[in-house]
């Protein structure tokens, strides 16, 4: 049957700023179901207000709308869009939350749209636990299999007291029902730990509910995705089996695809309940997600949960078979059926298959603790990580170690020196999963632990625990061999040994093992993914490597450009260098180029098989690269290797990769070095006559004292070497100076420390510009709200400019220019500066495509990254502005008066992480950045720009009700305005006694409240926190003084992240507030595409 | 003579393929040499059902997935009472096996049975070859059957071709065995047992049905003398052109109207017994994973193969046969091949794949349940 011809178009809900728990994945997904619909005729109509993402690039959707996902500006777009239909299942828990508020306060309706690809009754009959339950009882009364582990459904702390006599006591798992990615949820092992967990669950819950459940802790666990069509036909797409046992959530799991310790009968029964599930629920059309828990001693299956949607999994699954989960199930949504869909692969086979594997994935999770030190890195049913790599191998070694890495991770892969430790030590560390487990089981092992010990500390399966003993005979081997002989070395990458490891059991240099591996002939081949085992012959070259005997690489004749990409997300490496990857592709796809793509994020648009022209799923560790650079000059000429558009990961490489001899297009290694060497940098800055921050460089205490007396406090301070400000902050007095050298670990006489003159009070600027050897264009000037000082991925910017004349963009034009031509750049760059007084000082300068290059590009309609990549394969400005791929004249510094305001927000993980005590972390921002994620609210002006970002980040901004201020005292003049502001707007304003002193003095009136640390008072007068807690403040003001430290302001900034209600930690955030509370107040906030307002920009320029 | 690889798992050994290809690795189960028609086998679970399977006798199964034999060998899996593959080609096979009912390891099964095999070889070089080139003969030699490489080639070019093989007696039982009803029996079935799974009489018996199990050279008579309800023609190996014998009791079961029902072999016999031709595929279709068409409903089963011939029969027209007229009830999707016939006047229907489904999907299961209406409507 043909698609329905009903449909003329369709709304298509993203899932907004990246965050713990769902990330790069829906661009993924929701970039090829936008696609999809479009080239069957569809109207397309798009709302994220994530600009980081390709599917908010223009032309993906008819109407692209970079607004808040929330049920208020959707009724909006709707109501200025009229479509026909809605498609929520591809932006995550997001897109259908927003979809069911839109359903049943009656919106939907109203406009007469129609949910496609899922229906309510399947959403709440999959998600709500209760009725999950009966949906699996019905299960096992028509086909005796499949149950749910025993629980009790609890609506307050009563019930859940109850709740855990009734299943037998303690521990006991805590789920909140309708959260994302499991959040709030987690293992009670006595009453307090009950209390805190379920307490926090039922206020997560928006139906304030969680449930109660029998252990099953240390079960095997699986995951089968699954897809169905309008006719019933439903195919399995891939099973995954977690390696890490019941108790870690599946996204922090290290996980494997295809399930590798099931019989046939015990994977059949698996099947067979999923597709009742399916039936069950009532999917109509459409993929969702299974998981089961199996027990390792007699095969009881539990049926944890259904996602009754395009998931991470299902990202994954799509990868790590070829089989395109979201973009059949797009089809699947508008009417055709299984069989109706051809596999891209073959071309000739059709979707309605299952694929099968000739090889093993395994996909292992990237966390980022470091950046919250006081965060308990236990791992739980709660997912913290921020990112995965994933890696193929023809086998579970291979695959494995590809993965670790494929992390990027000091110590992420296994090492074979050294001392191991004592092995019972060891064990004992293994009970508790964490990251880095593996790395300490596999020391166990060294250390003398046997097969039996390891399962009964993990309880990882016996099979995956002989593989790693397997690892551990390999590694022996090597060490053991008299030389490394072909053979040797042969079996060594057959169980993914990196030349890296080799080394190291050897004691030699990884360059010297490659020679001598490539002398001995022992080199990689690649094969393909291709969802047949190769039964059929297969179109797409997505390949990845293997020491194998046959590769499958083909010859051709056009140059390729190979694009190394990013590696997995982590916090300051996100789906911004995806974009600029994914951007470069098309742009030289364009210009006749052919395509490479390396990468091993599966969450990413960049690892899709039609992205590029050929894929490599690979690790981006130099011998990986350098393997891959050399199978592609076998097959046809290489006009070189992209590395400044995927971040920190393939700009490292560069040096290595010329000094092997390939050919690095754009800006040179040296001019790289020229920008990120301090001493180079400084000779650059010195050259052009622009002033940087009073430094200097410290080994000790005694030397950061001199340096920091001499330039005066507050300095900022970080160890040298280290990335995305790690380890940095802002130091006001001597004797924090003196604890931050004593407990830095990092410092050493080869690592010492920088300390700067920290420009308090200063603007800081953020440019993103291209530059040709010629000619630069300012691609945009962001202006942040925070001061400098909180770093720039963590800050919130305007573009253009919004207290930014006309001498300033030409002093930063200028400025620009001399460190672009001074570097030595071809390509993008990026430049922090800082406004303190008049002085434009700069902070740093990076010759890469910046996080903020999708911002600038979408604020100012200019295509940046495709810029960029251009420019590196020789075109220039000149004739990019004849191609039409940047405007004519003028360019991202002389936006028109009446340009649209766009303000980017960051999006911080806080309610993710607790520390050991259960308590939340802090959410003071600093150097360090933090953030996962960010969105963009663009509006004619600032006020409701910002206002629009807010809502797209955390909520809307109130508009009226109780406001609590508690400030810092050096902020307390410049809040006195807002404040007042805040009155104007009926706000009744709560504070501690301090700032309400202040207040009242200029003649503000606001209520006293008690501090926590007062506790109660005597007339049961609650304090601040109290009050937060119970819902009776709408809006916070609390700026830290100074940082680190047990402060003040921890518990009410914790509680404010708890009961998710705006909380602003810097008094600039709180003037541009002001402002957006005041445009919300004036009534009506439109909605306006992308489309609109390039169209708008365009006119403007000519 | 044969013996166990078990503590000597790096015994070389050979792989000749009769096109001169030649692969080498490890020795895998037990040590000597074999010889059969190399197929490849797309499943990435069920083992121990595949290697138990008398269709792949004569064969040397090429597994694609990689790891084998992770969960061991265990005491209810296996489809009939020994394995039938005559060599085992693997890439990695599991040292430890795990799973709650694994009571011995697959390397240890194999050589307690005298299967050689071969590890640690580019099986997707292989199978993408075979793909290419077709299914062919194939030798595995290993330990002291090792020669030099001509004189392997040669001996594969000896050995017997799958094509006119005539197979079934080799494997099908020997004396009639009865499997019970489960429950209450309300039928009774004949099964020509050509190479039958184990898993065929459970899925009958488990529907009240019970099975009398004859041997290949059972006789129309053989049949009759059990006053069967219904008639069913197993699964089997070899070229279905030399199966003269169970072609002509079929069609005397079809002359008399009995319910009758034909998996796999079943299929091709019910083909010929139609008057349509049978033919050998280019590389056969085995794995868990195709895409059959149900052409009465629309709807799209995943199921298990295992044939490497097939039926050539009209696919868009109803054809007239000796028996009345018959159709292609079932395609597969991935390439049109014929995976079912029914004739229309006649209470009679086969697929060329296996509902059974021991190893693979249960989505076909309701073809025991569309044998079952059959023989209730004769009742009637």
């Amino acid at each position: 049957m043909p698609k329905r011809t009903d449909i003329q178009s369709v709304l298509v809900i993203g899932s907004g700023p990246i965050v713990i728990g769902q990330a790069a994945e829906f661009d993924y997904s929701g970039t090829q179901a936008c696609r999809v619909l479009k080239s069957e005729g569809l109207r397309v109509v798009l709302v994220n207000s994530n600009p980081a993402t390709i599917m908010t690039d223009p032309e993906i959707a008819d109407a692209t709308y970079v607004e808040p996902i929330t049920p208020e500006f959707v009724e909006k777009i709707i109501a200025k869009e009229q479509p026909d239909a809605l498609l929520p299942t591809l932006g995550g828990q997001t897109a259908l939350n927003t979809a069911i508020s839109l359903h049943e306060n009656g919106v939907l309706d109203k406009y007469g749209v129609e949910l496609i690809g899922a229906n309510v009754e399947a959403i709440h009959k999959g998600e709500d636990r209760d009725r999950f339950k009966e949906v699996v009882e019905e299960v096992r009364r028509k086909i005796g299999h499949g149950e749910s582990a025993r629980s009790y459904i609890c609506h307050s702390m009563d019930d859940v007291l109850k709740g855990v006599e009734e299943l037998g006591g303690y521990p006991v798992v805590v789920r909140p029902s309708f959260t994302m990615g499991g959040a709030g949820s987690g293992f009670a092992h006595d009453e307090d730990e009950l209390r805190r967990i379920a307490g926090q669950g039922l206020t997560l819950s928006p139906t304030t509910e969680v449930l109660l459940e029998e252990s099953i802790l240390g079960w095997k666990e699986y995951e089968l995705e699954l897809m169905r069509d309008k006719n019933d036909n439903v195919v399995v797409v891939c099973s995954i089996e977690n390696f890490d046992p019941m108790g870690v959530h599946t996204g922090d799991s290290i996980t494997v695809a295809p399930a590798m310790t099931l019989t046939d009968r015990e994977y059949q029964i698996l099947r067979d309940i999923g597709i009742a599930v399916i039936r069950e629920v009532g999917v109509d059309t459409g993929g969702c997600n299974i998981q089961f828990a199996v027990n390792p001693a007699d095969g009881r299956v539990i049926v944890i949960e259904m996602n009754p949607r395009v998931s991470r999994s299902s990202a994954l699954a799509s990868k790590a078979t070829g089989f395109p989960i979201a973009k059949i199930a797009a089809k699947l949504a508008v009417g055709y059926t299984l069989d109706e869909i051809p596999n891209d692969i073959t071309q000739e086979t059709p979707a309605s298959f299952e694929p099968t594997l000739d090889y093993v994935v395994v996909k292992a999770p990237r966390f980022a603790f470091e950046k919250f030190p006081s965060a308990d890195s236990t791992l739980t049913t709660t997912m913290k990580s921020v990112g995965e790599a994933m890696a193929i191998g023809r086998n579970f070694t291979e695959a494995f170690q590809k993965a670790l890495r494929s992390l990027e991770k000091k110590g992420s892969q296994f090492t074979f020196v050294g001392e191991t430790g004592d092995k019972d030590e060891l064990l004992r560390e293994a009970v508790r999963p964490t990251d880095g487990r593996i790395n300490a089981v596999m020391q166990a092992i060294r250390a003398g632990a046997t097969p039996e010990e390891v399962f009964e500390a993990t309880k990882i399966d016996p099979w995956f625990v002989d593989q790693l003993f397997l690892i551990k005979e390999i590694a022996d081997e090597l060490s053991e061999a008299p030389e490394l002989t072909a053979a040797l070395i042969a079996e060594a990458k057959r169980h993914g040994f990196s030349d890296q490891q080799i080394a190291e059991i050897r004691g030699l240099r990884e360059d010297v093992v490659r020679e001598v591996r490539q002398a001995l002939g022992v080199r990689p081949v690649y094969k393909t993914v291709d969802t047949c085992a190769a039964e059929f012959a297969a179109r797409t070259p997505y390949f990845y490597s293997s020491y194998d005997e046959e590769t499958e690489v083909a010859p051709r004749e056009k140059p390729a450009v190979i694009i190394l990409g990013s590696g997995p997300n982590r916090i300051g490496q996100g789906i911004e260098f995806d974009y600029s990857c994914v951007h470069a592709s098309f742009a030289l796809s364009d210009a006749g180029y052919e395509t490479v793509m390396v990468n091993c994020n599966p969450e990413t648009v960049s690892t899709d098989y039609d992205t590029s022209d050929r894929l490599y799923f690979e690790p981006l560790t130099l011998e990986d690269v350098l393997e891959i650079v050399h199978a592609e000059q076998q097959a046809g000429p290489v006009a070189g290797v992209v590395v400044q558009l995927g971040g920190q990961t393939p700009l490292g490489l560069s040096q290595a990769l010329k000094d092997n001899g390939v050919p690095i297009v754009g800006t040179s290694p040296e001019a790289i070095h020229a920008a990120e060497d301090r001493g180079a940098f400084g000779r650059v800055l010195k050259e052009a006559g622009l002033p940087a921050p009073k430094h200097g460089t410290a080994t000790t205490f005694a030397e950061a004292k001199a340096i920091a007396d001499e330039i005066g406090y507050p300095v900022l301070v970080r160890p040298s070497y280290v990335l995305g400000g790690r380890g940095m902050e802002i130091v006001y007095d001597e004797a924090r100076l003196e604890s931050y050298i004593a407990e830095s670990t990092e410092i050493s006489p080869s690592r010492p420390v920088l300390v700067d003159r920290f420009l308090d009070d200063a603007i800081e600027i953020d440019v993103d510009a291209l530059y040709d050897g010629e000619e630069l264009y300012l691609g945009g000037v962001m202006e942040h709200i925070e001061e400098a000082g909180i770093h720039s991925g963590d800050s919130a910017c305007a573009l253009p400019p919004i207290t930014l004349g006309g001498f300033d963009i030409k002093r930063l034009r200028a400025s620009t220019e001399a460190i672009a031509r001074g570097v030595g750049v071809r390509g993008l760059i990026n430049i922090q500066f800082a406004l303190s007084g008049d002085i434009l000082y700069v902070l740093e300068a990076n010759p890469r495509a910046s996080r903020t290059v999708p911002f600038t590009s979408k604020a100012t309609a200019v295509p940046l990254a495709k810029a960029a990549a251009r420019i590196s394969l020789g075109a220039t400005i000149a004739e990019l502005r004849a191609e039409g791929l940047l405007p004519a004249n003028g360019d991202g510094g002389t936006l028109p008066m009446d340009a649209p305001i766009s303000v980017k927000e960051a999006v911080m993980p806080w309610s993710r992480f607790r520390d050991i005590h259960g308590r939340g972390v802090d959410t003071v921002l600093g150097p360090e950045m933090r953030s996962t994620g960010e969105v963009m609210g663009i509006d004619s002006v600032f006020g409701t720009a910002y206002a629009k970002s807010q809502a797209g980040a955390y909520g809307p901004l109130p508009t009226k009700g109780r406001a609590f201020i508690s400030v810092a005292n050096r902020d307390k003049r410049s809040m006195i305005f807002p404040a007042r502001e805040l009155v104007a707007h009926g706000f009744e304003l709560l504070a501690t006694s301090g700032t309400a002193e202040v207040l009242k003095r200029n003649g503000i009136n606001a209520t006293v409240v008690r501090k926590q640390s007062e506790g109660t008072g005597p007339n049961g007068e609650k304090t601040i926190v109290q009050l937060i807690h119970d819902g009776e403040v709408d809006l916070i003001v609390n700026t830290p003084y100074g940082t680190g430290g047990r402060l003040d302001g921890y518990d009410i900034r914790t509680a404010a992240v708890a009961r998710s209600v705006p909380c602003l930690t810097t008094v600039q955030a709180l003037a541009a507030a002001v402002q957006g509370i005041d445009a919300l107040g004036r009534g009506e906030v439109s909605v306006r595409s992308l489309q609109e307002h390039a169209e708008h920009l365009t006119a403007a320029r000519d | 003579m044969t013996t166990s690889t078990r503590g000597a798992a790096r015994v070389p050994a050979v792989l000749v393929l009769e096109d001169g290809r030649i692969f080498r690795g490890r020795a895998y189960g037990a040590v000597g040499e074999t010889f059969g028609e190399a197929v490849f086998s797309t499943g990435m679970t069920g083992y121990q059902e595949t290697l138990t399977d008398p269709s792949y006798h004569r064969q040397v199964v090429v597994m694609t997935a990689p790891h084998v034999g992770n969960t061991g060998v265990n005491d209810e899996d296996a489809e009939s009472r020994r394995i039938w593959v005559s060599g085992y080609v693997v890439r990695d096979p599991a040292r430890t096996p795990s799973n709650w009912r694994s009571r011995r390891s697959l390397d240890e099964e194999l050589a307690a049975q005298g299967v050689v095999g071969i590890s640690g070889i580019d099986t997707r070089a292989l199978t993408r070859h075979l793909r290419e080139r077709g299914a062919m003969r194939v030798g595995i030699f290993s330990g002291d059957a090792v020669r030099d490489d001509a004189a392997l080639l040669a001996r594969v070019q000896e050995a017997p071709q799958m094509k006119g093989a005539d197979l079934s007696a080799e494997v099908a039982t020997t004396e009639p065995y009865v499997v019970p009803a489960i429950g209450e029996k309300k039928f009774t079935v004949a099964a020509v047992d050509l190479g039958i799974k184990g898993m065929t009489p459970q899925r009958m018996a488990e529907r009240g049905i019970e099975v009398h199990v004859l041997p290949a050279t059972a006789t129309v008579e053989d049949v009759y003398a059990v006053d069967p309800d219904g008639v069913f023609f197993s699964n089997g190996p070899g070229d279905p052109a030399t199966a003269d014998h169970p072609v002509s009791v079929m069609q005397g079961v079809l002359e008399r109207g009995t319910p009758l029902f034909g998996i796999c072999f079943g299929n091709q016999i019910l083909g010929r017994a139609l008057g349509f031709g049978t033919y050998k595929l280019k590389y056969g279709h085995r794995g868990i994973n195709q895409p059959v068409q149900d052409r009465t409903t629309g709807k799209v089963e995943v199921t298990a193969h295992n044939h490497g011939f097939a039926v050539d029969a009209p696919l868009d027209q109803v054809s007239d046969t000796p028996f009345g007229r018959a159709e292609v009830s079932h395609v597969c999707l991935n390439d049109n091949v014929v995976e079912g016939l029914q004739l229309l006047d006649k209470p009679a229907f086969s697929v060329q794949y296996h509902p059974e489904a021991a190893a693979g999907p249960h989505d076909a299961a309701y073809l025991f349940d569309r044998f079952v209406s059959l023989m209730e409507g004769q009742r009637a």
